[in-house]
């Protein structure tokens, strides 16, 4: 029996209209796996590996490397059994007739794509606020430096079954840069309240580095609201911070001194884009953003050390807990994630940076929903 | 953040720099909008093509002062007021009419910190509208930068798109140097997401807005976009482009214009200036002297014709550079071939 897959351009979360073959990372005829990576795609915010959705013979690569071309469009096919070139052509031809991409393109414009701006006891939170169903909603909480969009690969997964919240936190993105006494607990506090704004009285918390301690802190001060904690590399374990990308972090203020800082994140460099060290930059030049960045640092890590420790939130906590950490983690060691108690799931990834939600999405995501289990 | 015309950039960055900064005044015709006009309305039209509308509504005329069509005596006044502790943002309404007030901008406010041992501060802006493509003819169409960047003591802005108006504009005024800042008057109505929020972005870091590995593109303000339009063309036939805009033409990001060279090896400067002595010659022997050994192909430039601008609109179409001759220009590098020697 012969069946043919399309190899289409995928769709990294709801902004990607379209995408560009950067490399195929296996020759035409060779055999792969279903969820073996197969080719390297770039976004505008990111470059993201593409796994296979199928086993099966590469039989073409109807993409060269370098093209453009919108989601959906064929940049592949893969065969099973005996298929004859005549056979894929045949295939090819009849997916390129009815092919229309702006089709895709139209869904991607759709307005739920758009954060919103979100008063909370007078303080402005940039929200995405997506999805719905039975299940009890996500909140996901980004690191130093980092904003929503660090959610781009897992949001709209996650939020195929229910509410997934991510926002930036203050002093971050599109949010106030009034960031208090910028500790964990005082964003940790603003962030019950956000959810309290929402109308969210309990969610699944999933927290990536200093957002991984505003978890720990949030589920100390508000048990109640924190049905389970995902913690991607958090902060909070263990004392030991690399204070040059807190500081690098702080003080570039051009592509060319931040390119270098950004790569500390990654396993992979190529992984960032032109495009998102172009956002990060455009958030750095807003008035206060670099003082409140400067607050939350010398708050969290003064003398560059962490200065909370968060560990007995752990043993008390009564909902399912999941650490993902990268083998290669620069920022903070996975070694922090040693000697936790016996029921939390440890998970590292290997070849792994400090930023597995990205450089790893789809093993994250599917972590992540291990533990999504909706007892009240 | 939302989309925000050209226009809407500017007012937007005047407003936040007038709230947060009482010393921050506008002076210039009509920047109040039509005050004292026959039909009695205050702030009808908020500059010539509307840029400060509501701002003399808001801040009043102590800040907002609709000066006489005398650029002499205002653009001097400004110069003073600069140098005494205010942060005028003059008005010049069309660039063309720096004539009437060059020794003002050129012998006295660039000259201020330099000529008083560096003890004077001048934060004065002058904005400006420039460039062809609005039917405006010879004396309100020119695109006059290269004559300030020629001036020591003078930075010189030429923005791109609403973001970088916003962003550069902010930075204009908090900049406690004599700041040019040019606004192409065709690209009023162009949008874009800014941010609501006050944002700088520093002179003399240029901004790479397309990255390619054949050819890199240097283009100033409204040419930028075309720049872009003809790179992304270009790249549907496997030519890759870099484009580089470099915000400010004084002090001009040399560094990153040579990177870009270096990596690609040919070079295209699209310039809507007049030829001679523009910055296309500029930045061209720039790379000629620094960069000769990376240069697989002649630099070419892409410049209007060394005349007046045109009234008639066919002749002013074909005086601009465009799209199409940016992309031949970019397909005549990548087909040179260096003569054999005999």
């Amino acid at each position: 029996m012969t069946v043919i897959t399309p190899i289409t351009m995928p769709k990294f979360g709801l902004a990607m209209t379209e995408g560009k073959l950067a490399g195929w990372s296996v020759p035409p005829g060779s055999t792969v796996s279903a969820g073996q990576e197969i080719a390297d795609i770039e976004t505008s915010k990111i470059t993201n590996g593409y796994e296979s959705p199928a086993s099966g013979v590469l039989r073409r690569q109807v993409a060269s490397e370098g093209e453009t071309l919108p989601v959906g469009a064929l940049i592949g096919v893969l065969a099973e059994g005996n298929a004859s070139d005549a056979e894929i052509d045949a295939f090819i031809e009849q997916f390129q007739s009815t092919f229309r991409a702006s089709e895709t393109q139209g869904e991607a414009d759709a307005p739920a794509a758009r954060p919103t701006l979100v008063d909370v006891d007078g303080l402005s939170l940039q929200v995405q606020d997506m999805g719905q169903g039975n299940g009890l909603p996500v909140l996901l909480i980004h690191g130093f430096g980092g904003d929503l969009t660090n959610w781009l690969l897992n949001q709209d997964v996650l939020a195929e079954q229910r509410r997934v919240i991510s926002f930036d936190l203050p002093g971050h993105g599109g949010s106030t840069k009034q960031v208090g006494d910028g500790t964990p607990a005082a964003l940790a506090a603003i962030t019950a309240r956000l959810l309290e704004t929402l109308g969210v009285g309990r969610a699944h918390v999933v927290g990536h580095s200093l957002g991984g301690a505003i978890a720990l802190e949030l589920a100390r001060a508000h048990p109640d609201k924190v049905a389970s904690l995902g913690l991607i590399a958090p902060a909070g374990l263990g004392p030991d911070i690399n204070m040059d990308f807190i500081e690098g972090f702080i003080t570039a203020d051009r592509r060319k001194t931040l390119e270098p800082v950004l790569a500390l994140l990654v396993n992979d460099p190529a992984l960032i884009t032109r495009n998102m060290v172009e956002g990060i930059i455009r958030f750095k030049r807003l008035d206060g953003a670099k003082q409140g960045l400067e607050t939350i640092a010398a708050a969290c890590f003064p003398e560059g050390r962490q200065k909370d420790a968060l560990r007995d939130v752990l043993s008390t906590f009564g909902g399912p807990v999941q650490v993902i950490w990268g083998e290669a983690d620069r920022i903070l060691s996975p070694e922090a994630a040693q000697g936790l108690p016996a029921s939390i799931a440890v998970t590292r990834l290997p070849q792994t940076g400090h930023m597995p939600q990205m450089e790893k999405a789809k093993q994250v995501n599917d972590l992540l929903a291990g533990i999504l289990h909706d007892t009240p | 953040m939302s989309k925000k015309s050209f226009r809407q950039a500017i007012n937007e960055a005047l407003r936040q720099e007038m709230r947060r900064d009482p010393r921050v005044i506008l002076m210039g015709e009509d920047v109040a909008g039509g005050q004292g006009g026959s039909s009695g309305v205050t702030d009808a039209w908020g500059g010539v093509l509307g840029v400060t509308k509501g701002l003399y509504t808001e801040f009043g005329p102590e800040r907002v002062l609709d000066t006489p069509i005398t650029e002499a005596s205002y653009i001097g006044a400004a110069a003073g007021a600069a140098a005494t502790g205010l942060r005028p943002v003059a008005e010049l309404m069309f660039v063309d009419f720096v004539g009437c007030c060059l020794d003002q901008i050129m012998n006295q406010a660039a000259k201020f910190r330099y000529m008083f041992g560096g003890k004077a501060r001048t934060p004065l802006v002058i904005r400006a509208m420039y460039g062809a493509g609005f039917n405006a003819a010879a004396q309100h169409s020119q695109a006059l930068y290269p004559i300030f960047t020629h001036i020591p003591g003078l930075k010189v802005v030429v923005p791109s798109s609403p973001y970088e108006a916003k962003g550069l504009l902010i930075e204009a005024i908090r900049d406690d140097d004599p700041v040019i800042f040019l606004e192409n008057k065709v690209m009023y109505d162009d949008e874009e997401e800014v941010p609501d929020e006050a944002y700088t972005i520093p002179f003399g870091e240029a901004n790479l807005t397309r990255e390619g590995d054949d050819v890199t593109l240097v283009a100033f303000g409204r040419m930028v976009g075309f720049a872009n339009e003809a790179a992304d063309r270009l790249a549907k036939d496997g030519i890759s482009c870099t484009v580089i805009d470099p915000r400010t033409t004084s002090p001009l990001d040399s560094a990153t214009i040579l990177d870009c060279v270096a990596d690609t090896g040919r070079l295209v400067i699209v310039d809507e200036a007049s030829p001679r002595c523009n910055m296309a010659t500029d930045v061209a022997a720039l790379v000629a002297e620094e960069a000769f050994d990376a240069l697989k192909a002649p630099i070419r430039r892409v410049t209007p014709p060394h005349t007046p601008v045109p009234f008639a609109t066919v002749l002013e179409k074909l005086y601009l550079p465009d799209v199409g001759r940016i992309e031949a220009a970019v397909r005549s590098v990548m087909g040179y071939k260096a003569r054999q020697e005999a």
